[in-house]
């Protein structure tokens, strides 16, 4: 009390003058507080883990898959873990649109989340309805389109494998919001390259990049599959090698900002998929292990920031330094 | 419920392939109701990845007990645990054993490891001045921790070498028929074979039977919708083991629907 500067008690202080870097990114009408959102499916309503994370601190939260009906889902085996990764087969269940729009989305609201709808259907017209349905209710910032779903009306062929499929749903949903609207593309395609350029053809404001790889998994001892479905959805680190190349393939084809997804534990992860081309990540399969991964991948790339006197995110988006490269990569022989 | 880096203060090995471990966790020690579990993470390590589900099995003051069989990666890291090591535990989770009601007589049955929730459900029982008899059942003496762990413990073992010769539900028969329970429930854990041969059992003698869960999980705390089981309602629709179970009153679950752990 009424010591001055310079006083012993002092002396133990330090200050950081290092400037405050940027961890905001603006797409459309949304500025994300910092890149890092949780991917569709890891995060349920974006409610489940309050006692572990406060979702303001988060730049969004993509909520489940939600559907105009709700889902069951799929019986069990759901989930079979595999060497750093997971295979999943859910089945996209989900309270319906109904029970999310009552009473998940205000509670999200109230916990001041960025909202980012994830649509799933298995029909054109019930992309559009689900969406319009939500375009009534306010607090959601935008929407990412699960295009990974079966076609009812095309004998169950799923959307996401067939591009012509992927540009009428983006080109449907496009007439129908102002908002950030997102396309989550899958990587069990020849050309994702091709899928991103048809959602940017038609406005899309960002592309998802990469849903589940297909995997399987087998019991030696029983002779059985692991899951219900004998294949399913793959996810975790395994997967981050085949996210950066994909995320790679799609940044040479558009501009639109992409979303990188696939195996991110950690900030370094999300670091070198911002290297690669994405402008934001999704954390998934980490949620499971950590429900606060996202937030803290967050705090290490504000860190990172910090550490490298870089003053916005931004820097870092497609930062890849390939000058070192031989143009063997352009013939084509790997 | 909590996450926690808690620290081993042992590790013991009490039957054949039976393993358990304590650590300190004033939280999860005040907070644990019976039958409720803990999601944790056998190292830091991408391989396993995920969390493994064990029960909590006995707590004593701020020391909480788990207890396990070595099946597969993460559960044989976990055996390799000494006092001194840390582990990243989150819990208390999953609903309760629903024990609450007028009852004389609560008959706790377990086969195998799953001993798991017994003690703790026991422990808390016996506090209510509740009648408590476990019957533990396994296929050999060598498998089965008769230490005490279990009140009024009455031992079944598939070759005689300890106790009852024959199953669990072969026990309960025999304890039935030679002891007047009174108004009784049942309360059991283990592979779900016993379970189902012990559902039978109490359908047809009119006894309530709450069972215990074992399922795979991955986040355990009802976000990735991985560990449903069918609901009896004939509709096809699932519910949650690690949310709404892992205790079940046996007719309100499809038990066949549930594949085997291991």
């Amino acid at each position: 009390m009424g010591h001055g500067p310079g006083h012993a008690a002092f002396s133990s202080l330090t200050f950081d003058f290092s400037p405050v870097a940027s961890t905001e990114i603006t797409i459309r009408n949304i500025t994300f507080r910092n890149p890092v959102l949780t991917a569709s499916g890891t995060f349920g309503y974006g409610l489940e883990a309050d006692a572990f994370v406060d979702v303001a601190e988060l730049g969004g939260v993509v909520t489940k898959s939600i559907s105009r009906r709700p889902r069951d889902g799929n019986p069990p085996q759901r989930i079979a873990e595999t060497t750093a990764g997971m295979l999943n087969s859910i089945g996209l269940a989900n309270v319906g649109m109904d029970a999310f729009l009552g009473t998940k989305l205000p509670l999200l609201v109230q916990r001041r989340a960025t909202v980012v709808v994830n649509i799933a259907a298995s029909s054109i017209e019930e992309y559009c309805h689900v969406l319009e349905r939500c375009e009534e209710h306010e607090g959601i910032a935008g929407y990412e389109i699960n295009v990974s779903c079966p076609n009812v009306k095309d004998g169950g062929l799923n959307f996401g494998t067939h591009c012509p499929s992927v540009a009428e749903i983006t080109r449907e949903l496009r007439k129908r919001t102002g908002k950030f609207l997102a396309i989550k593309l899958t990587p069990n395609v020849t050309s994702i390259g091709e899928f991103a350029k048809a959602c940017e053809g038609e406005g899309a404001d960002a592309v998802s990049c990469i849903n589940t790889v297909v995997g399987m998994a087998v019991d030696a001892r029983t002779r059985r599959p692991k899951i219900a479905t004998i294949t399913g959805g793959y996810s975790g680190p395994a997967i981050k090698p085949i996210a950066l190349a994909k995320v790679y393939e799609v940044r040479k084809a558009v501009s639109i900002p992409i979303i990188g997804i696939g195996g991110i534990m950690n900030a370094e992860d999300a670091i070198e998929f911002m290297i690669v081309g994405a402008s934001l990540i999704q954390v998934g399969t980490a949620l499971f292990i950590d429900p606060a991964a996202g937030v803290k991948i967050a705090r290490g790339i504000e860190a990172y920031l910090r550490e490298h006197g870089m003053a916005s995110v931004t820097e870092l988006i497609g930062s890849l330094d390939t000058s070192m490269q031989p143009s063997l990569v352009a013939a084509g022989w790997t | 419920m909590f996450q926690e880096t808690v620290t081993i203060l042992g590790a013991n090995r009490v039957a054949e392939n039976v393993h358990t471990l304590q650590f300190g966790s004033a939280r999860i020690a005040r907070t644990t109701r019976p039958g409720q579990f803990l999601n944790i993470r056998p190292a830091d390590t991408l391989d396993p990845l995920l969390r493994r589900a064990y029960s909590v099995h006995r707590i004593r003051g701020e020391s909480v007990e788990i207890i396990f069989n070595v099946v597969g990666k993460g559960s044989a890291i976990l055996a390799a645990k000494r006092a001194g090591d840390t582990l990243d535990v989150m819990g208390p989770l999953g609903v309760p054993f629903h024990y609450e009601g007028e009852y004389e007589t609560a008959i706790l049955v377990s086969g195998g490891v799953g001993i798991a929730p017994m003690p703790v459900l026991g422990d808390v029982l016996a506090a209510e001045g509740r009648r408590v008899v476990n019957i533990h059942g396994a296929r050999t003496a060598g498998m089965i921790a008769a230490d005490g762990r279990l009140i009024n413990p009455r031992y079944a073992t598939d070759d005689g070498s300890l106790g009852f010769r024959g199953n669990v539900v072969s026990a309960l028969a025999a304890f039935l028929d030679e002891s007047s329970p009174g108004a009784a429930r049942v309360f059991a854990c283990g592979p779900n074979r016993m379970l189902s041969a012990l559902g039978a059992f109490c359908t047809e003698r009119g006894l309530p039977l709450e069972v215990s869960l074992e399922c795979q999980m991955a986040c355990g705390i009802g976000i990735c919708q991985g560990c449903p089981v069918e609901m009896a309602t004939g509709e096809r629709k699932f519910t949650l083991v690690c949310t709404h179970g892992p205790n079940y009153n046996i007719s309100d679950i499809v038990l066949d629907s549930l594949p085997s752990v291991h």
